[in-house]
């Protein structure tokens, strides 16, 4: 939990206008296909723009390609719809330079664990100030139904006739490998869960990470009911509240326990005892334990955690940069061209007698 | 004995005979320190107010294997009385610190040249590495040459011995002796080596002591041995008054980025991965964060320039640095700044290929990609430096492009420009014009009810450049993108007519600021020439050297030189079609060539040249006769 980002939040919130959802609304045409789960997403943004605060012309949604990457268009925001998997690189550097705005990533699987995995592991590194929606439908769905990187082995699509050889990666997995400063899950069927993981990301300063499971109700529909569907959410989803114990089940039955070989282990309450029940820590320094929690679940079928994994504080990119520039500015004073010209030795041709050289 | 007794000397017990220019090339192993060498000739040459022109000639590995023909390293340098533009054809003196370097080097020498050679590094096991199965030192294969033998480790091993220094440390010391031994020849002032030495290994102050020590046997050396008649002089050129700077073109590049940003009023931001032979910007901007110059080291050269990009979107001067096979991999990025119509530089400092190719060898093979390397009809702006100093105007050149028509343009440099050096006067800052544009801040347009509206790309008549909207102006909020766009609102328009629309004025836009740059300028016989000599980039200084010689032998010859490569300056075709031939001398297979023909229907021939080094101006000299020959 970042306390002292979510103050600046709230003064940014002091000068800017009152706003409404209606506002946050482009004139744009939505056009992804009716049912998908993306229109719940952009209206879960829509709805939580007015309460954050910040005025629209401060807020940037960058995109790459694919369904998810059309978001922007839908935004009445600044928006750039750039190119596959570069949005992270792209937003990187809008950020470094303006750190006044609050920049926003839309992505999806293949657009940010496929052609941009690279670009999304170096912007959590380095803890570039951004939130970043990630769209996992685990199938391409604007290229019509190929594999993606979080397909489960075995999938059967049009480019993988016989079955899906690819191992899958774990988009909160990969984030919490390459030490994402903030990392939550969430899903396309509960508004009010995906407001609050919206929300704490972006109050959290440095690069945020969010994953939501979102429907392909035309190639992969219903790759996640099994967890998220409301008659299942109760026993299927882990929900992570920091300083609680982590328990689910419809009376809370199921727990997490570490065993005796350090695993993370999903048990019966009462076999274990309530003291022997993890109690979720998303400070935790080290993140190791939220791995483990990551590692909870193969798959969508499996009783998987949703929440915060981790929220931790380390310096961001973009005030870490400007520090250095302001040091190196005030060192600098009075530089100019001239004196920049001048700073290696020199020499004068003068009407005369060629002058002496200046170190 | 002081600094100032040593050059005292030198010149009382022998007179020093005056020659009009010299060419020397250090040659060495990698680990000899013959870039260093050279450079500290070349400085202090410099500071005596000689012109000068360098050309250091590395191999790409850091250390090959030592006493390897792979791992030798040079450094050729040109110094003269009169103004020149080359680093020389064939040096008049190689200094040869082992056999491998004078197998590799040696035919490079004028034949009767002067050759200084290390004699202890000459033994069998250096010998075998070099390829040598007789020593040349001792089988008569160099009696065409001036040849000086001398045991250079074993003096400087003497030389440092009092101070306590290993033996092997001792040895590192060598190039310094060599450094004093050739100071002494040409009679350069030793006091800015000294100090250089002072300053640069004040913290090892054994090793320091060590180099001021083999420097200064060295060049006792060369005063008391009777191995050398007299020392060599070269008076001060006549240059145009004015302070004078030694600089190499990536130094000259990366001052005219921060010039740009200052003259455009805007921070820098540099998104770049390390390639060679462009690295050498990134490490120059990131030591001038005091003019606001935010450089990111990328994860990538596509993130490089994303990150760039994103900068330019947010009101910055974006930059990216690279080579060639870093410029294939952002190609994709180019075309979405070609269609955001955003302002950014792309910087190509270009070397052999194609893939890895000759990393630390020229080339300037990259014009075609620069103009055609992306998918689509997208065109952008080319400028291309044609020395080392001259990069300083081109990136502010091309920063101006960029700015005033919210373009994409490509900077073209080159392994040689980059790492040569020449002497150059510095501009005064009040004649450096403002570049800077204004940023969008009101609605352009209004909608079918009156209400004010923002339209991303509703165009300036003139320029048909986009107004520049940065986040953070309340009331023009937008979305651009690589979708193509409707004509005025940017909005994503798939209609063909729309397309097509689109592609005319993108093109237009870049084609028209062939009205914003200077005509090509004719010089040589501009009136009467038979053969017009037209050149793009570094092969602009052995050009002018070969289209003075030619006259000098009475041919009639014009020269113009092209900056701009796309769009052509609007004379091109006059100037062309004026002469009865036309010769493009290039270091590809003939790329401008193409283009010229393309665009003109003339027969332009072509000479070229991909060896990994400069055109000479002798190689080019009897390209430009043997035109004339076959008129």
């Amino acid at each position: 939990m970042t306390t002292t980002s979510e103050t600046a939040v709230s003064d940014v919130a002091v000068d800017a206008p009152t706003t409404t959802r209606r506002d946050w609304v482009s004139d744009q045409e939505v056009r992804w296909c009716p049912g998908c789960g993306d229109y719940s997403i952009l209206s879960a943004v829509q709805m939580l723009m007015p309460e954050l605060g910040v005025p629209r012309e401060n807020t940037v949604f960058v995109s790459g390609i694919g369904c998810a990457a059309r978001f922007p268009y839908y935004m009445s925001t600044y928006g750039m719809h750039s190119i596959h998997g570069r949005a992270p690189a792209i937003a990187t550097g809008l950020a470094m330079a303006r750190e006044d705005l609050d920049v926003w990533i839309v992505t999806g699987d293949g657009d940010a664990l496929s052609i941009g995995g690279n670009h999304l592991i170096h912007a959590l590194r380095r803890n570039v100030n951004l939130t970043i929606l990630l769209f996992n439908n685990q199938i391409y769905g604007l290229t019509k139904g190929q594999y993606s990187p979080t397909s489960e082995l075995g999938k059967v699509t049009k480019s993988t006739p016989f079955g899906s050889l690819d191992h899958p990666f774990n988009p909160v997995s990969l984030a919490l490998g390459a030490e994402a400063t903030f990392v939550a899950r969430t899903h396309d069927m509960d508004r009010a869960h995906m407001m609050e993981m919206f929300r704490r990301a972006h109050a959290h300063r440095g690069a945020a990470f969010v994953e939501v499971y979102q429907n392909c109700n035309v190639f992969n529909d219903g790759a996640f009911e099994a967890i998220t569907a409301k008659g299942n959410r109760e026993s299927m989803l882990i929900p992570l509240v920091h300083g609680r114990p982590i328990r689910f089940g419809p009376d809370a039955e199921r727990g997490v326990v570490l065993d005796g070989q350090g695993r993370a282990r999903i048990v019966d309450v009462a076999d274990v005892g309530e003291a022997a029940i993890l109690v979720h820590d998303e400070a935790r320094e080290e993140p190791g334990l939220a791995f483990m929690l990551s590692r909870l679940s193969g798959g969508p079928s499996e009783p998987t955690p949703v929440g915060v994994f981790r929220a931790i504080d380390r310096p961001d990119y973009g005030t870490e940069t400007t520090r250095q520039l302001d040091a190196a500015r005030s060192a600098a004073k009075g530089a100019t061209i001239t004196s920049l010209l001048r700073s290696r030795p020199t020499w004068t041709v003068g009407s005369g007698a060629p002058g002496s050289g200046v170190e | 004995m002081s600094d100032t007794a040593a050059a005292d000397t030198a010149v009382d017990q022998h007179l020093p005979e005056s020659l009009d220019r010299v060419i020397i090339r250090f040659a060495g192993d990698s680990g000899d320190g013959m870039q260093l060498t050279g450079d500290r000739f070349t400085s202090a040459s410099a500071l005596l107010g000689n012109d000068l022109a360098t050309m250091p000639d590395f191999p790409a590995e850091i250390r090959a294997p030592a006493g390897t023909l792979a791992g030798v390293s040079a450094f050729q340098v040109q110094i003269s009385d009169h103004e020149i533009t080359t680093p020389g054809d064939a040096p008049n003196v190689l200094v040869a610190m082992n056999p491998a370097a004078l197998r590799a080097e040696l035919e490079r020498l004028e034949l009767g040249g002067t050759l200084l050679v290390n004699t202890d590094a000459f033994d069998d096991r250096n010998l075998t590495k070099a390829g040598y199965r007789t020593n040349p030192l001792e089988d008569g294969s160099l009696k065409r040459y001036t040849v000086y033998e001398v045991p250079m480790t074993t003096l400087t091993k003497q030389a440092v011995a009092e101070l306590g220094v290993k033996p092997r440390d001792a040895e590192r010391s060598k190039n310094f002796f060599a450094l004093g031994l050739v100071t002494w020849m040409y009679t350069r002032p030793v006091a800015p080596t000294l100090d250089w030495i002072e300053n640069r290994f004040g913290a090892k102050p054994l090793v320091r002591d060590a180099n001021l020590a083999a420097f200064k046997a060295g060049h006792a050396f060369g005063e008391t041995a009777e191995l050398f008649d007299h020392p060599y002089e070269i008076k001060p050129a006549e240059l145009r008054p004015g302070m004078y700077t030694n600089i190499n073109g990536n130094t000259a590049l990366a001052w005219g980025l921060i010039a740009a940003g200052q003259l455009a009023h805007l921070p820098i931001f540099l998104g770049s991965y390390p390639i060679t032979p462009a690295s050498d910007i990134l490490h120059e901007l990131s030591r001038h964060k005091g003019f606001g110059v935010r450089t990111l080291q990328a994860e990538d050269e596509i993130a490089g320039i994303g990150a760039a990009l994103g900068a330019a979107f947010g009101g910055h001067l974006g930059i990216t640095t690279t080579s060639g096979p870093g410029l294939a991999l952002k190609s994709e990025t180019m075309g979405l700044a070609v269609s955001l119509e955003l302002p950014l530089l792309i910087i190509d400092v270009q070397r052999g290929g194609p893939s890895t190719g000759l990393p630390t060898k020229t080339e300037a093979a990259d014009l075609l990609q620069a103009m055609y390397g992306r998918h689509g009809e997208s065109p952008l702006p080319i400028v291309a430096a044609f020395s080392p100093s001259h990069c300083f105007a081109a990136a502010i050149e091309a920063a101006r492009i960029a700015l005033k028509y919210r373009t994409p343009v490509m900077l073209l440099s080159d392994g040689y420009l980059a790492n040569g050096t020449e002497p150059w006067r510095l501009p005064d800052e009040s004649d450096l014009a403002d570049i800077s544009v204004p940023f969008a801040t009101d609605t352009n347009h209004v909608d079918g009810d009156g209400n004010p509206e923002f339209w991303p790309y509703l165009r300036d008549p003139e320029t048909l450049a986009r107004p520049w909207a940065i986040p953070g102006t309340p009331g023009l909020m937008h979305r651009i993108g690589g979708i193509e766009k409707e004509d005025g609102t940017g909005n994503i328009s798939y209609d063909p007519a729309n397309h097509e629309r689109m592609v005319h004025l993108r093109a237009d836009k870049v084609a028209g600021i062939a009205g914003d740059i200077p005509l090509l300028e004719v010089e040589g016989d501009v009136d009467d020439a038979g053969l017009l000599v037209l050149g793009w980039g570094s092969t602009w200084g052995a050009i002018g050297g070969a289209v003075d010689r030619c006259r000098a032998r009475g041919a009639k010859v014009a020269r113009a030189h092209l900056v701009h490569l796309n769009p052509f300056p609007r004379n091109l075709g006059d100037v062309i079609r004026r002469y009865p031939r036309v010769l493009v001398p290039e270091m590809n297979l003939g790329q401008l060539v193409k283009m010229v023909r393309a665009d003109f229907l003339v027969d332009a021939r072509s000479v070229t040249k991909v060896r990994g080094v400069p055109f000479t101006a002798g190689e080019l000299e009897a390209a430009m006769l043997k035109e004339l020959g076959d008129a």
